[in-house]
């Protein structure tokens, strides 16, 4: 009897500090089980971001850099330029990409920098206690909006398709964590996310519908259902770009 | 033939690998881990097809497949 899954080399055998059933578990094992098998390990860097994935290096088993609040692909930026031998991706949550580092991800995005970003939408603030975003759903009750959000207080954000008008963008994925099927579609969306760099293609942006349980309010598995029945219908799954 | 060995130290009770098990052969156990948590624990009848789905969505790495 062989083994046929197991613990990434690039993923550090410890305990995560996510609460039950977070996303971000999963898209860290991917973004792990992606770097063993294209076997760029001692190349990569990441940049991790402010929010709940601010320790992420601690996790990760290669090397990685901080940066401020929505600057990861500013950082990204100058160690791509600086270090053009390194695989240099950003892993950024809604409120880092879309909120306080818009300005940065659209900049990094026109100039079409050779980086792979890994963006994590759940559409709240995790870490300072589930606040609005601007990807929050119309409705969702949020800490900052108890009776749900409203239109006067923004729609959710589509960044992936505001980034897609960029000639400087090569390509963009929207995936989820709602099931093994779709945590399988991601991992094939974050691959091609990291040839692209490999092979000089440009700017690769894969969004990635994520479960906060803790501040949408659900268990676990009632979270990813409310991925695919309500959040998939305002952020369409599928290849954008 | 097939079987999965659970980490339940790490685990911290979703519960999603209980939901996704087509031979519902994940069930949470009885009594708390290390940290505090209802853990799940693996009943194995022989019936286990290896299929890595509890594998693939634990959040936590808790689960490994042989098969």
């Amino acid at each position: 009897m062989g083994k046929v899954f197991s613990h990434s080399k690039s993923l550090r055998n410890i305990s995560t500090h996510y609460c039950a059933g977070c996303g971000h578990g999963i898209a860290h094992r991917l973004i792990a089980e992606v770097v063993d098998e294209l076997n760029i390990r001692e190349q990569v860097i990441a940049v991790a971001p402010v929010g709940c994935a601010v320790i992420a290096y601690d996790y990760w088993d290669f090397d990685c850099s901080e940066a401020a609040h929505g600057r990861a692909l500013a950082v990204a930026t100058a160690i791509k330029r600086v270090r053009p031998q390194n695989i240099v991706f950003t892993y950024q949550g809604d409120g880092d990409l879309a909120a306080i580092g818009t300005n940065e991800t659209i900049h990094a995005a026109n100039r079409g920098e050779n980086l792979t970003v890994i963006f994590i939408n759940n559409a709240v603030y995790g870490m300072t206690g589930g606040q609005m975003a601007p990807t929050t759903l119309l409705g969702q009750k949020t800490a900052t909006t108890p009776q749900g959000r409203k239109p006067e207080e923004g729609y959710p954000l589509k960044i992936s398709e505001m980034l897609a008008l960029l000639a400087g963008v090569k390509y963009i994925e929207r995936t989820a964590l709602s099931s093994p099927q779709e945590v399988m579609k991601t991992k094939k969306a974050i691959r091609q996310a990291f040839q692209n760099q490999i092979d000089h293609v440009g700017f690769s942006l894969v969004e990635i519908l994520s479960p906060c349980p803790t501040y949408w309010a659900m268990p676990p598995r009632q979270a990813l259902d409310w991925i695919n029945n309500v959040m998939a219908k305002e952020f369409p799954l599928g290849r954008i770009k | 033939m097939a079987k999965i060995t659970i980490d339940k130290d790490k685990c911290k009770g979703c519960l999603l690998c209980v939901s996704f098990c087509p031979k519902g052969l994940i069930k949470a156990a009885k009594g708390l881990n290390k940290r505090g948590v209802a853990a799940v624990e693996f009943k194995d009848t022989g019936e286990c097809l290896g299929c890595t789905l509890c594998a693939v969505i634990c959040p936590d790495c808790c689960v490994e497949v042989y098969k």
